[in-house]
């Protein structure tokens, strides 16, 4: 049996549901169906979609959302963070070695080849140290719950990490769905986020600026999954939402076009892939970034966040050493733990995992978004039998979990409650200081006994409460 | 040897430019084999943007031309005094991980001809293995202006056996790391004996040995570089180094006439 958040079955209620239970005891589950429904129209009307790779019609689907919250205590939270802290703090002392020194490869404690042949090592980085020292600004740490008091961190998403616009939107939602609720539960805010976003953006601005910084979010425009977000993330905080077409160097910094002119931009919030970023530099085709804007932020007149290269932080073979590169840096253990991971790239580890397919997940290393993985337990023969021929092929390019039984949270159905497994994404932001707001993007597997909760793969959405206990 | 050194580069186009930047790496620096005495970088029709050392450590400096711009004329100049080092540029130096020069890029991907190539350079030595890759390179790929162009790989200029100084260099560096030496390349300036006067900058290869460093190799013309050489930028390939590169936006086609001076 999985852990349950609210535990409604006979062992008891569990602490931080308790305010909430009252409250739903007392509702008309008539009347929560229609919620549900008014929910939906609210995020229709709002517009947010995300598109669905691969699917045959590029559709426009709606995550489905789920009126239930997920509630974390005070108290859980603070462990959380602290763990959250420490993680991100190693992940910025890595990036900065390994564009440096590479004391962690002198000492052995990670492997040279896993850095040496691995693409998302990026030259043009070496020698690079951002204002602060700070490599990667935007986090969004993937933490599943197995019991208690049982945390793991799934993945890092230290490159550009997507979803925060559901966590707002989720909690607009349910505040606007559930105004009394919200004077009953004491909960934590998280609308925030945007004002936080900027301070932290702009608190990393380059040297040479002087004065208030301009911030702009670079889209790779309509046709990207999260461009819903990047618009709503840049007219939140109050900045220009670009594309590469608006940008040029002028006068040795990178300048958007406007009405009256070019304007330098200070600081750049991209949600564009390192390979799209410079055609001058990376690929010669792309007309999605800038040409030049690795020479301008190179000559330390532009901050681009998250800084280009930080994929060698959240590769999956790497995390597989976050233990030791968090104690490398911190001088101290992980406090948030690690799920236990088989590198495929080591012969017994490809031994043992294809022995086992039927019981571990398997991911790629580069992958995201529950694209190209195989959760075996779900999997039919013959799709273990084509995954292992995969695996045999390229092991290096593969990892393998055990199949956590990852926490169940109650959600709304046709039949009142039942639980469905969920995950966390909390937000980080990384400046002269660490700010991560109490919340988050709670994803649930929607499917009754599903274990994948990626929106790309039939997952949902919660509002995340962190209790203001 | 004292160098006095004259680069002109003059790019001109059929209709006028809206946008374009041209980035350079045209400033040597000083290290054990050279010591610049003077250098200037002089632009017509562009402006300096920024000047920032890349990974490498090269000077490098980003301009872009002035809407409506025909013509770009860039003008490096300077003296240098060049020492004979047999060759030997000295140990690694600066961040980038000697691994990095062990991985292949793009250009230098060996095929069955580099890894062929790579497999007669038999025992020995590491200097001694460095050599006999170098005299096999210049066997192989026979000296030939226009057989090539900057977008032809190592392996494509090995199969058709015919290239020039940039594909000798690509072919030395695919092999060279396939036996597992880091391996660079090199931008640079040849004073050559016959002629004051040449219509392209030079290049070559550096390989990495244990007990004396980075030692060079002129595939081209079957040396290692000598007090002749100046050494303008390096990177792990023709596009990591070259000393002139750019983007421009608009249907004007570019035409580029380089005129240089090696003179003692």
């Amino acid at each position: 049996m999985a852990f349950d958040e609210m535990r409604l079955d006979e062992s008891g209620l569990r602490e931080p549901y308790r305010g909430y239970d009252r409250w739903f005891r007392q509702q008309d589950p008539l009347r929560l169906t229609e919620k549900m429904q008014d929910a939906e129209r609210v995020f229709r009307k709002t517009g947010i979609t995300f598109a669905v790779y691969g699917e045959e019609e590029a559709s426009e689907r709606l995550i489905p959302f789920d009126i239930v919250p997920r509630i974390i205590s005070g108290s859980e939270w603070r462990k959380l963070t602290q763990g959250i802290e420490q993680r991100v703090q190693a992940l910025n002392a890595f990036l900065d070695d390994i564009y440096h020194r590479q004391e962690i490869l002198r000492a052995g404690r990670v492997p040279k080849d896993i850095i040496a042949r691995n693409e998302a090592f990026l030259p043009e980085m070496i020698g690079v140290r951002p204002p602060a020292g700070v490599y990667t600004h935007i986090i969004g740490t993937d933490i599943v719950r197995t019991g208690e008091n049982e945390f793991f961190v799934l993945e890092d998403n230290a490159r550009t990490p997507s979803g925060v616009s559901y966590m707002l939107e989720n909690r607009e939602t349910m505040m606007q769905l559930f105004p009394e609720l919200f004077r009953q539960v004491k909960v934590m805010p998280v609308e925030n986020y945007p004002q936080l976003l900027r301070q932290s953006l702009s608190a990393v601005k380059p040297a040479s600026c002087e004065g208030v910084p301009t911030v702009a979010v670079l889209t790779p425009g309509i046709f990207n999954s999260a461009y819903f977000e990047h618009a709503f993330l840049a007219d939140q905080m109050g900045v220009e939402l670009v594309e590469g077409q608006d940008l040029r160097v002028v006068d040795g910094h990178v300048a958007m076009r406007t009405t009256e002119g070019y304007k330098q931009i200070d600081v750049l919030y991209r949600r564009l892939d390192d390979a799209f970023l410079d055609p001058l530099t990376f690929l010669p085709d792309s007309v999605l970034g800038v040409a030049g804007i690795m020479d301008v932020y190179r000559a330390g007149n532009i901050t681009i966040a998250n800084a280009p290269g930080t994929g060698i932080a959240d590769d999956k073979a790497i995390y597989s050493y976050m233990p030791e590169i968090i104690e490398f840096y911190t001088g101290r253990k992980a406090v948030l733990g690690n799920v236990p991971t088989w590198r495929c790239s080591e012969p017994d580890s490809l031994k043992y995992v294809l022995e086992h397919l039927h019981e571990l997940v398997v991911k790629e290393v580069h992958g995201s978004g529950g694209y190209g993985m195989l959760v075996g337990p779900a999997a039919s023969r013959k799709e273990r039998e084509d995954f292992a021929r995969k695996l045999s092929a390229r092991p290096s390019n593969y990892i393998a979990q055990p199949t956590l039984s990852l926490s169940t949270c109650p959600i709304l159905t046709k039949s009142g409650l039942a639980p469905r497994h969920v995950d966390l994404r909390p937000f980080v932001l990384v400046s002269d200081r660490i700010r991560i707001v109490p919340g988050g993007l709670t994803r649930v597997a929607l499917k009754e006994g599903s274990l994948v909760v990626n929106s790309s793969q039939g997952g949902g959405t919660k509002d995340t409460w962190v209790l203001d206990d | 040897m004292r160098l006095k050194i004259t680069h002109r580069t003059e790019y001109s186009y059929d209709a006028p430019v809206s946008y374009a930047l041209q980035r350079f790496r045209l400033s040597p620096r000083s290290d054990r084999t050279q010591t610049i005495h003077s250098w200037s970088l002089t632009v017509e029709g562009a402006r300096e943007e920024v000047r920032f050392d890349d990974q490498y450590g090269n000077d490098t400096r980003l301009v872009s031309a002035e809407n409506g711009q025909e013509t770009i004329k860039v003008t490096a100049s300077g003296e240098v005094e060049t020492l004979e080092t047999n060759g030997v540029t000295g140990p690694h130096r600066g961040f980038a991980p000697l691994w990095l020069f062990q991985n292949e890029t793009a250009l230098t991907a060996a095929g069955p001809e580099i890894v062929d190539l790579a497999e007669r350079v038999g025992e020995g030595n590491e200097l001694d293995r460095l050599h006999r890759l170098m005299g096999l390179v210049r066997e192989k790929v026979a000296y030939e202006t226009g057989s090539t162009d900057s977008a032809t790989t190592a392996e494509q200029a090995l199969a058709q056996g015919r290239g020039v100084c940039q594909d000798h260099t690509h072919v030395f560096l695919a092999a060279a790391r396939h036996l597992g030496f880091p391996a660079r390349y090199v931008s640079g300036y040849l004073k050559l004996d016959e002629a004051d006067e040449q219509a392209a900058s030079h290049a070559w290869a550096e390989a990495h040995v244990d007990m004396l460093g980075w030692v060079a190799f002129d595939c081209s013309n079957g040396i290692s570089p000598d007090e002749r050489y100046v050494r303008l930028a390096i990177g792990r390939d023709y596009r990591e180094a070259m000393p002139v590169s750019g983007i421009r936006h608009g249907a004007a086609q570019e035409r580029l006439a380089v005129h240089i001076t090696v003179e003692q």
